[in-house]
């Protein structure tokens, strides 16, 4: 089965992406999984600056999931180009950048930064993270926000602008129109759900920042559910992810909508992940006759047909 | 580079209602182990519980012509996957990564070494004074728990020529009280030419009140930190401990991958 997925100008060789803030920098990886055999790799969230994040505990499991406030700790976009961007030119990695910011200008100027970096192939703009009061979460719940920023960062790259939709929303196909009518070559989703949970003996909330992200198995359906009416709303590519931990959940986001899908909490459970997705892929493509992934983007059948 | 095993439960020892060793088929990564390093496990199947428990690496298993076999964990029973790894039993897969983290630095005499262990904090001393005892060194188990039906493995340490000094909250056996007085007793007798290495793992609270004795005795200190961990490879940023660096400035830091050995008198404590 031909693998291969275009994302605007870009073709990646396999539609498997390792989720942001779940693969570290990359090079975490390296002596794990051969980078060069990822359709491409996710960094952690960059700002302008480096930032610490938020006090430990900063995960709480949940029932087949996992809530996390890490708060975007991170090196910042010069640290990233200087101390990581080498190692991953040298292992082959295709390297997409989730840029972060609190204004507008930051998008821009950060994203400016690394779209001149040799090696970065594509800008996700993290415009969805919860567990920052002005991390991006202030744009990506407001149409004209996502606008926006999406038209700014348009403006100042070449590179496939690939905004990153929170589900936190009452209609995320909305979202997904803004950030086409901006410009956008294609859309991530989703980011993780805000959840909450309290442990009843101290009636203290379990993690330090009180609220969190939830991800995870536990999200998977309503994501498809996203994945599929973003489909019907757009035209651009769809990066699907939430709660893939296997081939067929997978396939399921790609026949929903999905041109590529992204792994994040699975890879924490399993960072050997990645060729058993491959392997369950091309299996399925066999059974089923499929020559070209591609093929088997928003084919849902009629559920009474 | 770290090894996934799914491996064969050898053997499950229950130590008490609540402590168990479980050893476990994992030959590759026991070949590679050092003290102070630990592995990740995850002895269910699907999603609930979903992410793997950190353990630390508790003794390296051997069989009768001396080649390694596996590894035992030591766990004590807080919550679901530890329930999971208490009723684990003979012959089901373990899936077990590692090993993973920075050991410990292992001293040379005549440095004395001073393990302290807070319960299940015991876990990563077994190998360790193995290490130390095969270089010679001279070394105390400073060990506390709430009673003395939950101090383990004494004859093992008592075996390696381990001084033990143990202390019960209740006065079952030992000293009544904290581990950190004897500790403290024991350094202040110790003259400044003594060469010593002060080694920890514990709840937090000892594990910060061994590192401050040991910086009220000018003497080096490194911690075995337990945080709830994600991944255990530096992927998820939910094991950071907060440390002072070179530059004076306090930064969150991975202790998956920084450590789980730390400086301790680096550790902001609080
Ligand atoms: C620990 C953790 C950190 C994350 N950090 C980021 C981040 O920095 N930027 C971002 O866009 N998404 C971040 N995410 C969201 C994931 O990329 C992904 O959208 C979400 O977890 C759903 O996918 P999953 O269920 O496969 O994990 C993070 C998720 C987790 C669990």
């Amino acid at each position: 089965m031909d693998l291969s997925v275009h994302i605007g100008a870009l073709t990646l060789k396999n539609p498997l992406i390792a989720a942001s803030g779940c693969f570290g920098y990359g090079v975490e990886y390296a002596d794990v999984v051969d980078l060069s055999t990822l359709g491409a790799i996710v960094s952690k969230g960059l700002f302008l600056k480096a930032r610490e994040g938020h006090a430990a505990p900063r995960i709480v499991e949940t029932p087949a999931g996992m809530l996390n406030a890490i708060g975007l700790q991170g090196i910042g976009a010069q640290r990233f180009i200087d101390e990581k961007m080498p190692e991953l030119r040298a292992r082959g990695a295709t390297v997409i950048v989730n840029v972060c910011g609190t204004t507008i200008d930051e998008y821009v100027e950060v994203s400016r930064m690394l779209a001149d970096t040799e090696g970065i192939v594509a800008i996700e703009l993290n415009i969805s993270c919860p567990n920052i009061k002005e991390g991006g979460i202030q744009f990506g719940c407001s149409l004209n926000g996502t606008f926006d920023v999406v038209s700014a960062v348009r403006k100042v790259t070449r590179l496939p602008v690939i905004p990153k939709l929170t589900p936190n929303v009452t209609d995320i196909a909305s979202f997904a129109r803004s950030a086409e009518e901006a410009g956008a070559d294609a859309i991530s989703l989703v980011n993780t759900f805000l959840a909450m949970v309290i442990d009843v003996e101290t009636r203290k909330p379990k993690i330090s920042n009180g609220m969190g992200g939830l991800s995870g198995p536990a999200i998977r359906p309503i994501a498809v559910r996203m994945v599929h009416e973003c489909r019907q709303a757009v035209k651009i590519p769809i990066l699907g992810m939430g709660g893939i931990t296997n081939a067929r959940d997978a396939l399921e986001f790609i026949i929903a909508g999905a041109n590529a899908v992204q792994i994040g909490t699975a890879n924490f459970v399993d960072p050997f992940i990645w060729p058993k997705l491959l392997d369950g892929i091309r299996d399925y493509g066999q059974r089923h006759n499929i020559a070209r992934v591609s093929d088997l983007v928003g084919t849902v059948a009629r559920s009474h047909d | 580079m770290p090894i996934d095993i799914a491996a064969r439960v050898l053997a499950n020892r229950p130590l008490s209602s609540d402590y168990n060793v479980l050893a476990l088929a994992a030959p590759a990564i026991a070949a590679i182990a050092t003290p102070g390093q630990f592995v990740m496990v995850k002895a269910n199947a699907g999603a609930d519980p979903l992410l793997r428990r950190p353990f630390s690496i508790f003794e390296i298993l051997r069989d009768a012509r001396g080649d390694v076999t596996g590894i035992t964990i030591l766990s004590k029973r807080i919550g679901v996957s530890t329930s999971l790894i208490y009723d684990a039993r003979e012959g089901q897969r373990i899936d077990c990564l590692g090993p993973l983290g920075r050991p410990f630095t292992i001293v040379e005499p005549p440095t004395h070494a001073c393990m302290v262990a807070g319960g299940v904090g015991l876990a990563p001393f077994a190998t360790l004074a193995q290490a130390l005892r095969a270089r010679r060194v001279t070394s105390t188990l400073f060990y506390g728990a709430r009673s003395a039906a939950e101090l383990f493995y004494l004859d093992f340490f008592r075996d390696l020529g381990v001084e033990l000094l143990l202390t019960t909250e209740d006065g079952s056996l030992g000293e009544r009280g904290r581990i950190v007085a004897p500790l403290d007793r024991r350094l202040a007798g110790m003259p400044a030419s003594t060469g010593v290495m002060i080694y920890a793992c514990g709840p937090e609270g000892m594990m910060a009140a061994t590192a401050k004795t040991a910086m009220k005795y000018g003497r080096p200190c490194e911690v075995s930190v337990e945080r709830v961990m994600g991944c255990g490879l530096g992927g998820c940023y939910s094991c950071v401990v907060p440390m002072r660096g070179a530059d004076g400035v306090v930064h969150n830091v991975r202790s998956c991958i920084a450590g789980p050995v730390l400086p301790g008198d680096q550790i902001q404590w609080d």
